[in-house]
């Protein structure tokens, strides 16, 4: 493997709600094509900081975010940064699956044509390709028009992964994503995510320490909106630097 | 049995019959209105009510019907319903999609539109009549569009803000996330899976329209032509309702029971088809 | 067709097909000319809804201007509180006295609310708490569906029953002679109009109260009426003053309703089995010749100011409690 490049990284965050600070001083770099998991306590601001990535956080009431996010070198939080154009590099997969209330055909088209692709044609062939690139297309080709509602859970959650992949994105972002799903949901979701990182950075938050392991290059461990430790896998979680890494990893704190 | 016990079990059951009979009071009370509705309504309602307007000496109990009513009903409910609804969804969408949530606007907005709710739809009227003397329009279907729409805008408004305030936050940030823009997310997303519910606003809007009669008394006039124009004065069925019934004449009076059954019908059948459209665009609603 | 090469082995995932999909996605083929495009559409929209949600305020505020103006004339030749506190009404010789009027309005909805709250609560108690599946079932369509009939209608059901039960049963009773058009008619009649709507608003609070809190009531040996009575109710509490103040203002303004069966006697009705002559009648029973008395419609709107001002003022006082419930409750 070649050495990773960083496409995403964040510098001197600060996130309050109101007085409450949230994120202190975060610094990460998010590697590309690596699997970065973001492990924590609950309450950490893990949530917060996936959500200051593609600025979803612009819509909560309140807050005050301070510092950089550099996405391909630029910050998204600049003067007149296009939010609508950097969200479109950034999939997101939330905890519980969001399905939009639409077919299961214009659930993955929605991207593509808010963006502005137009021949009907090609619109087709792609929903079949991210369809197929989700591992959804078998089991949904005959219903390709009923409502998404419809689907199970976990099918839901990978209708998501192909509809954020559609707009083409650079980044998965994932917020727990298999925390709603069944074990075999879940491996489905992780084994997924295990080919699309050739590819994508990804990165997830995660409270399931196991599946941290299973699945990250990079882990980034939070306590009460610090960022303690961060690097490769193997390293933080057979030798954590951090007295309160250490704890954590070994269950003492959680 | 301890006797404390005996008193609580005695004191649930009469609670039970209490509340029984209170429901009972309510519903047969409705029931009643329905009954007395169709059993008084129904010997007089002819073809000929439905499909003629007032014909010379009808308000003596020659012939005719009640078409002009119908029909100006159907236009000032139809237009208002359309004005609220222009007005009303907008609204709803900039208060669950564009405005901050917790921001002061927000209540601000929805405490108005609370009040004027509350607001009686006479005084509206009242306000109706003020503005066409400033304006300088005449009594008119145009009139009575505007101040009957007003007055539905916020039932209309408030109804579909409340839908759209149970939309899932979590599917509104899905769509931003793939990089849609608010009006987008609006639009595509909150208005649709709140669909059902906007129908439902909309039809309770044109069922209040229908049957205001206070607020059309100043704005809207009364005739006995089916309005040409827009700016023609044009009769409802409220109050065609309520002039026939203050008749001396015996067969007038028969003839508002058989408008009030018409009118009655039109808000049930409404009712009705409201509940199957509701059903048909509630498919893709997650 | 070069597309297509990735759906002829689409279960595979190698890293090619990864690339592919980065380059069917839409990525940076669609122009900037699109982007500008729907980011103008998106700040034209915006400036639209909130101008519409901003002209909600002013339409409340332009009516009270509105009919405040059309009042003045009364106003400033009359001082405010004679136009109040006085029962005179001669309107040839100049001369408004609102207090009949007024307490003609004030009866009528105290005995409509009075009626419609604890039927309607107890109802919609009832229907969520102690009812079956079935009758819930039937019940719920039908009072939606009574909710929507119009004012006009249960006017006529107030004339052809509720009439002729004051006139023949309830009058005789209290040893009154009356015609039946009375007070009291006009109060039952807007009782009934109301009790669709308290009996929906309260079932759909109760229904919403969590099942854990029933559980513990019930978990401490309470029956279920003590359940519902201390714990639902207690919770549900906010939610049923809601429903008291919508009934509230659904009765207080309404007019045909009433205009039909009150009587429409200028008089203060000392008992409400005489005739009374509420706001709402005054104003549709003479906007026709109001512009025939000199004041006359200066007088009309002020009566129109009146019920605003009330209805505000009620309004506010009932959300201020509502609030405070809704903190206790929590
Ligand atoms: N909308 C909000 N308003 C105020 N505080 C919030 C909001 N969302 C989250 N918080 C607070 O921010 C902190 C971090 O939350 P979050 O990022 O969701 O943590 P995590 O995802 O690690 O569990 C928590 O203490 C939470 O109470
Ligand atoms: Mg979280």
């Amino acid at each position: 493997m070649h050495t990773p490049r960083t496409t995403l990284s964040v510098r001197g965050l600060h996130v309050n709600y109101g007085d409450h600070a949230v994120l202190k001083d975060v610094n990460v770099d998010f590697p590309d094509r690596r699997l970065t998991a973001i492990i924590g306590p609950s309450g950490c601001g893990k949530t917060t900081l996936l959500r200051t990535l593609n600025r979803l956080i612009d819509n909560t009431e309140g807050t005050r975010i301070t510092g950089e996010v550099l996405l391909d070198g630029q910050d998204i939080y600049a003067r007149g940064a296009d939010v609508t154009g950097l969200r479109r590099k950034m999939g997101l997969l939330s905890q519980r699956p969001t399905p939009l209330p639409m077919s299961i055909f214009d659930n993955v088209a929605f991207g593509m044509r808010i963006h502005g692709e137009r021949p009907k044609q090609q619109i087709a062939e792609r929903v079949e390709y991210f369809l197929r690139h989700a591992s959804l297309w078998e089991e949904v080709k005959e219903r390709l028009h009923q409502p998404a509602g419809g689907l199970s859970i976990g099918q839901q959650q990978r209708l998501c992964l192909a509809r954020g992949l559609a707009v083409g994105p650079e980044v998965i972002l994932g917020d727990e994503p298999t925390s709603a799903l069944d074990p075999i949901s879940t491996r489905h979701i992780e084994d997924k995510f295990t080919e699309l990182k050739e590819r994508y950075a990804i990165i997830i938050v995660t409270h399931v320490l196991r599946q941290a392991r299973r699945l990250a290059d990079h882990v980034v461990f939070m306590y009460l909106g610090e960022v303690v430790e961060q690097g490769p896998a193997e390293q933080l979680f057979n030798d954590p630097q951090h007295e309160l890494t250490r704890a954590y990893i070994s269950g003492s704190i959680s | 049995m301890e006797k404390s016990t005996r008193n609580r079990l005695l004191q649930e059951q009469a609670a039970l019959w209490m509340m029984r009979s209170a429901a009972f009071v309510v519903f047969a009370s409705l029931v009643a209105i329905i009954l007395t509705i169709v059993v008084k309504g129904w010997s007089s309602l002819s073809w000929e009510m439905l499909t003629s307007t007032p014909q010379g000496g009808y308000y003596l109990g020659k012939g005719g019907g009640i078409l002009n009513a119908i029909a100006g009903s159907v236009y000032l409910a139809l237009g208002s319903t359309v004005l609220a609804t222009g007005i009303g969804l907008p609204i709803a969408l900039y208060l669950n999609v564009y405005a901050s949530p917790s921001g002061r606007s927000v209540g601000m907005i929805r405490t108005a539109l609370d009040v004027l709710f509350g607001v009686p739809s006479i005084v509206y009227g009242s306000f109706g009549f003020v503005l066409m003397l400033w304006v300088g329009i005449k009594v008119s279907l145009f009139a009575g569009i505007i101040v009957v729409g007003l007055l539905v805008v916020p039932i209309v408004a408030r109804t579909m803000d409340e839908v759209l305030r149970s939309v899932r936050p979590e599917m509104k940030d899905a769509a931003f996330a793939m990089g849609a823009t608010r009006w987008e997310t609006a639009w595509k997303v909150v208005a649709r899976q709140g669909l059902p519910g906007l129908g439902t606003a909309l039809l309770m809007g044109f069922g209040r329209a229908i049957g205001d009669a206070a607020s059309v008394m100043f704005t809207t006039g009364f005739t006995d032509h089916v309005p040409g124009s827009i700016m023609d004065p044009a009769a409802t069925l409220p109050l065609a309702i309520f002039f026939q019934l203050s008749s001396p004449v015996p067969e007038v009076r028969e003839r508002a029971y058989a408008a009030a059954l018409v009118l009655t019908m039109i808000i049930l059948i409404l009712s009705i088809f409201g509940r199957l459209l509701v059903k048909r665009s509630s498919k893709h609603t997650i | 067709m070069g597309n297509r090469i990735f759906l002829s082995d689409p279960t595979a995932c190698t890293a090619e097909v990864v690339a592919g999909a980065r380059l069917l996605a839409v990525a940076d083929r669609v122009g900037p000319d699109r982007a500008w495009r729907r980011a103008a559409m998106d700040n034209l929209m915006r400036v639209v809804v909130a101008m519409f949600a901003w002209c909600m305020p002013l339409l409340l505020l332009a009516i009270a201007i509105g009919l405040a103006v059309k009042a003045m004339p009364l106003i400033s030749t009359t001082p405010l509180m004679d136009l109040l506190t006085s029962s005179e009404w001669r309107p040839l010789k100049g001369e408004f006295g609102f207090l009949a009027f007024i307490v003609g309005t004030v009866e009528v909805t105290l005995i409509a609310v009075l009626l419609a709250v604890p039927f309607g609560v107890l109802s919609g108690i009832y229907l969520s708490e102690h009812s079956n599946t079935a009758t819930k079932r039937l019940a719920v369509p039908v009072l939606d569906m009574l909710g929507a009939i119009p004012s006009v209608i249960f006017g006529i059901w107030g004339v052809v029953l509720i009439v002729p039960l004051v006139r023949n049963g309830i009058a005789p009773f209290f040893g009154v002679a009356s015609t039946g058009y009375t007070v009291l008619t006009g109060g039952l009649v807007l009782s009934v109009m109301v009790f669709p709507l308290i009996t929906q608003v309260v079932h759909e609070v109760v229904r919403t109260v969590p099942n854990g809190l029933r559980d513990a009531g019930l978990a401490l040996g309470a029956t279920n009426w003590e359940t519902t009575r201390k714990v639902v109710v207690r919770k549900a509490l906010p939610g049923i003053w809601a429903a008291c103040i919508l009934g509230f203002s659904r009765a207080f303004g309404e007019t045909i309703a009433v205009l039909m069966v009150v009587g429409n006697v200028v008089q203060i009705p000392w008992n409400p089995l005489q005739a009374g002559y509420p706001i709402p009648a005054l104003i549709a029973n003479n906007y026709g010749e109001m512009m025939s008395i000199p004041m006359y419609d200066s007088a009309l709107m002020f009566a129109a100011l009146l019920l605003l001002a009330i209805v505000l003022a009620f309004n506010l006082y009932a959300r201020r409690v509502l609030k405070r419930m809704e903190i206790r409750a929590n």
